[in-house]
């Protein structure tokens, strides 16, 4: 050891660096970056063919049905954030201003609206898929059980209730995520700055209003960044509940099963072969979605950063 | 007075009712659990006639869960080990040891905490072919690994530049060489990070389902989560295993949530709230 470290010298830090660069570098940073080299080339099966240009991006972006889902997958991802950013910035903000205060059984409840952020999506989608079955379902025996048997429905099953249906078992899943972070953001805040607006005279609702609030707004940038991420991503709770083409009729497709139908073939039409340059061509294009909302939002927290 | 008594009774309702949206759907999943199929078409929201564990036991033995639990403990464990030791080195090296660039290479470890790897799964996939390493627990292993790093090195970096520089001065100046600076100082004073860190990571591994559904193949690779869909479609007759299935698939992170509530909630969110 003291040899090694003596021939070094001080190239020492390489040796702390390579484990960790190269195996982010080979198995992050490199299919990352390749994805974009993926999408310009024409493929056959997993052989790429010839350069490509834009072609896969128009294919994507201009010609049915790719254009037709692609649009359909972008709008339901769009509506699948903008719900869970209303959830979670509604609820997760009100649940942690109440916890914040400790009194009897908060923390009973709190720990009760956390434990299904615990569960796989698999077992969150399989419970309620078995939940919301139209035959026997918990879910709708419980509405014929208090006499709102006509709000019985297949909500899985028709177009018009099965996107809204995941999304909300998504914030079912998720909510104390949010909960627990605004809430260590809460804490993070000095007692001191509130009292003085308190003696100040403003009353509960203007001290929230003008000094917690924006006191808490790079936390809660940041859960927005965040729920961006996972929401353009989403995948699993679709791909477990609608299978790969997000039933029915597509209505609950999102970027992330249209992405994954095209790259790997989809098992409802037969098993067709993936399309890796189109499906690259999907990659990017989310890729730099993520990637243009996430700078910005940063670009925008580091303009509201408070130093306390 | 008397309106906030009001108040507190309408809130603790209001709390109370969201807690059963939160837990019935749990509970009727651990109670169905012990049910057989009959009895869950003749008396749903009952509780079960006995409490025998013996539906458990069969999803343990006869539905190969016993060898899913086992991968999945391996596979989160090996990443874990692996993006711990890659992660505190390369941590160590940037928050203490000098070196002309070591800004940028802060930042190219920092710039994939925007990037979901998932992105780059198609290359991944033929990466993970010409290794020789599809249907092989190492190809989930060397993926979520990488993935965690840039959380890990964020995390790490932060708290290891909170310590005292000195610390290592000192060692070094008393004969260590620099990994033993690092391996006998500094690591036992960043055990919380690390815990931390475990703790992110750990969460989302231990869930995922996405990288082993497109990287194993072989029954008896399964994870837990890749286990589950294949489980359920073959017992979809026998409602009551499925339950007991999905049960024992929730258990192992409830109970470290329900053990370790302090640290977990801690490690859960130490980066969202310094970021």
């Amino acid at each position: 050891m003291d040899m090694l470290d003596r021939w070094l010298g001080r190239r020492v830090h390489l040796a702390f660096l390579l484990p960790g660069v190269v195996l982010y570098g080979l198995f992050m940073v490199y299919p990352l970056a390749s994805s974009l080299g993926y999408s310009l080339f024409e493929w056959d099966g997993l052989v790429r063919e010839g350069f490509a240009g834009l072609r896969n991006f128009r294919t994507v972006l201009l010609e049915p049905p790719f254009s037709v889902r692609f649009v359909g997958a972008l709008k339901h991802n769009v509506l699948f954030f903008t719900m869970t950013f209303v959830i979670q910035s509604t609820l997760g903000l009100l649940f942690a201003l109440l916890f914040r205060q400790k009194r009897p059984g908060f923390g009973f409840f709190q720990a009760a609206y956390f434990l299904p952020y615990t569960l796989s999506l698999v077992v969150v989608g399989f419970l309620w898929l078995l939940l919301l079955n139209p035959l026997w379902g918990g879910f709708n025996q419980l509405l014929r059980l208090v006499g709102l048997g006509q709000w019985a429905q297949p909500w899985l099953g028709q177009p018009r209730t099965a996107l809204v249906s995941i999304i909300l078992i998504n914030a079912w899943r998720w909510l104390g995520f949010p909960i627990l972070v605004f809430l260590a953001g809460l804490q993070a805040i000095p007692a001191e700055m509130e009292e003085a607006a308190r003696v100040d005279g403003a009353n509960a609702w203007q001290t929230l209003r003008h000094v917690t609030l924006p006191l808490l707004a790079p936390v809660m940038g940041m859960v927005t960044i965040l729920t961006f991420i996972y929401d353009f991503n989403a995948f699993e709770l679709v791909f477990v509940m609608q299978g790969s083409s997000g039933g029915p009729a597509y209505s609950t497709d999102l970027l992330g099963t249209f992405f994954y139908r095209t790259a790997f073939g989809d098992s409802t039409t037969g098993g067709e072969p993936g399309q890796v340059g189109i499906a690259s061509a999907i990659a990017v294009l989310m890729f730099m979605m993520v990637a243009a909302v996430s700078w910005l939002g940063i670009r925008l927290l580091q303009g509201r950063q408070v130093e306390y | 007075m008397a309106t906030r008594r009001l108040w507190d009774v309408l809130l603790y309702a209001f709390l109370t009712a969201m807690a059963v949206v939160f837990l019935a759907p749990l509970a009727l999943m651990v109670v169905t659990a012990f049910k057989s199929t009959r009895e869950i078409f003749m008396n749903p929201f009952g509780l079960p006639a006995s409490w025998s564990l013996e539906p458990f036991a069969r999803v343990w033995s006869r539905a190969s869960f016993s060898v899913y639990f086992r991968n999945s403990v391996w596979v989160t464990g090996a990443s874990l080990a692996l993006v711990l030791t890659c992660a505190s080195m390369a941590s160590y090296a940037i928050a203490r040891l000098p070196f002309r660039g070591r800004d940028w290479v802060y930042l190219f470890f920092l710039a994939g905490i925007m990037v979901p790897v998932r992105l780059g799964i198609l290359p991944l996939f033929l990466l993970m072919k010409q290794l020789r390493l599809l249907d092989t627990h190492w190809a989930l292993i060397f993926t979520y690994a990488a993935s965690g790093m840039p959380m890990s090195v964020f995390l790490l970096t932060g708290f290891l530049r909170s310590l005292p520089g000195e610390l290592r001065e000192a060692a070094r100046i008393d004969g260590c060489t620099e990994f033993q600076a690092f391996w006998k100082v500094m690591l036992p004073l960043i055990r919380p990070a690390l815990a931390t860190v475990a703790i992110v990571n750990f969460v989302p591994w231990w869930n995922d389902m996405f990288f082993p559904l497109l990287f194993i193949q072989s029954d008896r690779l399964k994870t837990i989560p890749l286990g589950m869909t294949i489980f359920f479609g073959q017992y979809q007759t026998d409602w009551g295993l499925l339950f007991s299935g999905m049960v024992l698939a929730s258990l192992p992170l409830v109970a470290l949530y329900l053990v370790m509530s302090r640290q977990f909630i801690a490690g859960l969110t130490a980066g969202a709230v310094k970021g």
